[in-house]
């Protein structure tokens, strides 16, 4: 398949993230649609090294090529289950306290 | 090396030492202990003594200027804990925890003051701000620390998936996570290439989520309610050592690739300064609490250091380093007494003067700092910044408007120093004000002032 239909699939997956992240108002979901934006760039990662290693092994057919993309997607994954332990501790934090995880109570903030 | 391996060490040091002993004074004595070892461990390092020889095949790459100012963020943040320690402690009941969670940020500022790809950037900006979300959160019955420990979660891991797409965009383009961009040669043909889409959209990206990290004006907007909501003292740690880090981070990812950007990086960089300036500025001056009013005044403090994004020159790296020391030095101690304050708004520092005439003068050295009046390391960081800028060339407009700006700044500073000295009042303290306290304070306003006069001093060490 052609690198094009990764990149516009990716793309589109990032965008629905972000819309979510922005449109959204309850904070479980804003964080899933955080999460979908990290998993666009797993895939895209993965693809991008498929690509490259591709391109290579038509010239040296033993070629490590491309493998960084993938040890990269490991680094995301690793540091989003982090983000996600920290992230969920913080929103039970906050229903302890409010009993809701709706976002449109952030506004104690505001002057 | 040394500083990234013993801070992460020292961190897990930290925790075992909560079980240990419960006595608080013994577990901020230990953290003092282990930053005064840090400390002397990435000078050793400086002088090329490696405690661990670890081969990082080339992912970390360590050079003086790194070095140099690592050791500047681990000597403001022996300064913080000596200055603010007991507030750390009355935080909340996890003192150890919280002296972990500082050691493991400092691991961050050290990868990212070495970090030599992008694998390691995104590691090093993600090390250094997961603990930071816990610590904002730290006063957990507090719903304003709960608020701006959410908001500040939701916007920093949105900013960190808008990074990845930008490096992810970027390894398409190029096939590797190297940071040395720029036009290439056509493997084919051997002619230069321009920049593909795909390079520019993914270097606009790690802008834009680096410019969330530093907060740089448009995308500050969660600064001011985070910095307001924190826990004070984790607040001071937060707009100084670890916003510092961020900029040197910023100003060393950009240092090669501002070709890629080509003519649109001399529009993009003026205009973020100029609308940093401006709204940090304007806005700081309208502020009633002196907290928000510092969250404020960072942002505004992070236009002037964009200027060293601007100018890419030696003098802007020389620049980074002094400002970097000046304006921590300034607001951990500004910080270290609204810290102790009942009341952070401005009325809270009424009389200041009369009660502790030696506490209100080394603040008010502090603020002129910042301000960036002359005599004091902020003139001379300023300084330092804006001819960087204009040795650069094409924006001495915008160096006038931050001039401008910067004499508006003085006026939400001297607010500070009026109500200190000009109005009377009894300010009311969550804990004695000590001997000792006051002394180190002093010192630290002596080291603004000897900035001020001898600017060298710190820059000849970097060029031992």
């Amino acid at each position: 398949m052609p690198i094009n239909y990764y990149i516009f699939f990716c793309l589109t997956l990032f965008s629905i993230g972000i819309v979510g992240v922005l449109t959204r108002r309850n904070a479980i979901i804003i964080f899933m649609c955080i999460e979908l934006m990290l998993n666009a760039v797993n895939l895209l990662l993965v693809a991008f090294s498929k690509m490259h290693h591709a391109a290579a092994v038509a010239a040296a057919p033993d070629t490590t090529v491309g493998g960084d993309g993938q040890i990269f997607v490991f680094f995301i994954m690793v540091v989003a289950a982090a983000e996600v332990s920290v992230g969920l501790a913080i929103i039970v934090m906050m229903y302890r306290n409010i009993h809701s995880v709706d976002i449109n109570f952030l506004n104690r903030l505001k002057n | 090396m040394n500083a990234i391996i013993f801070s992460a060490l020292w961190g897990v040091v930290m925790m075992f030492s909560g079980i240990v002993t419960q006595n608080k004074k013994t577990i901020t004595g230990l953290s003092v202990l282990g930053l005064v070892l840090l400390l002397f461990i990435n000078c050793l390092h400086a002088y090329g003594i490696w405690v661990i020889k670890l081969d990082t095949l080339g992912a970390l790459h360590f050079d003086s200027i790194g070095l140099f100012f690592n050791a500047i963020a681990i000597f403001a943040t022996l300064l913080y804990v000596v200055l603010s320690g007991k507030d750390i402690e009355n935080t909340g009941v996890h003192a150890a925890e919280y002296y972990a969670l500082l050691f493991f940020v400092l691991t961050g500022v050290s990868i990212l003051t070495a970090f030599n790809g992008l694998l390691m950037l995104f590691l090093g900006i993600e090390i250094m701000t997961i603990p930071l979300y816990i610590l904002t959160g730290a006063d957990k019955r507090n719903l304003k620390s709960n608020e701006a420990s959410l908001k500040y979660f939701l916007m920093g891991s949105f900013s960190t998936g808008i990074m990845l797409m930008g490096i992810a965009l970027i390894y398409g383009a190029t096939g590797k996570f190297g940071i040395a961009g720029g036009i290439s040669l056509a493997p084919s043909t051997g002619l230069a290439v321009r920049p593909s889409f795909l390079e520019v959209g993914g270097m606009i990206l790690l802008f834009v989520s680096m410019c969330f990290k530093v907060s740089a004006a448009p995308f500050h907007f969660w600064t001011p309610d985070v910095y307001d909501g924190a826990p004070a003292v984790f607040t001071s740690f937060m707009a100084t050592i670890v916003k510092s880090a961020g900029f040197f981070a910023f100003i060393k990812l950009f240092d090669a690739h501002t070709a890629v950007l080509g003519d649109s990086w001399n529009i993009l960089v003026p205009f973020v300064i100029l609308i940093t300036l401006l709204i940090g500025n304007i806005t700081a001056v309208f502020q009633q609490s002196v907290k928000r009013m510092l969250a404020y005044s960072s942002i505004a403090q992070a236009g002037f250091m964009l200027f060293a994004l601007y100018g890419n020159n030696d003098l802007s790296k020389e620049g980074i380093l002094l400002y970097a020391f000046s304006y921590s030095l300034a607001t951990i101690g500004i910080f270290a007494v609204l810290i102790k304050l009942k009341d952070y708004s401005l009325d809270g520092f009424n009389g200041l003067a009369t009660e502790y005439p030696l506490l209100a003068f080394s603040t008010a050295i502090c603020l002129l700092s910042l301000a960036g009046i002359p005599l004091t390391g902020g003139f001379f960081a300023k300084y330092y910044m804006l001819s960087a800028a204009i040795k650069a060339g094409g924006i001495f407009w915008l160096v006038i408007v931050a001039v401008l700006l910067a004499a508006v700044s003085v006026y939400y500073y001297f607010r500070v120093i009026q109500a200190m000295y000009f109005k009377s009042g009894a300010p009311s303290f969550n804990q004695p004000i000590t001997k000792a306290f006051q002394f180190t304070l002093f010192g630290v306003a002596v080291m603004i002032i000897l900035l001020g006069l001898f600017p060298n001093l710190l820059l000849n060490f970097f060029y031992f």
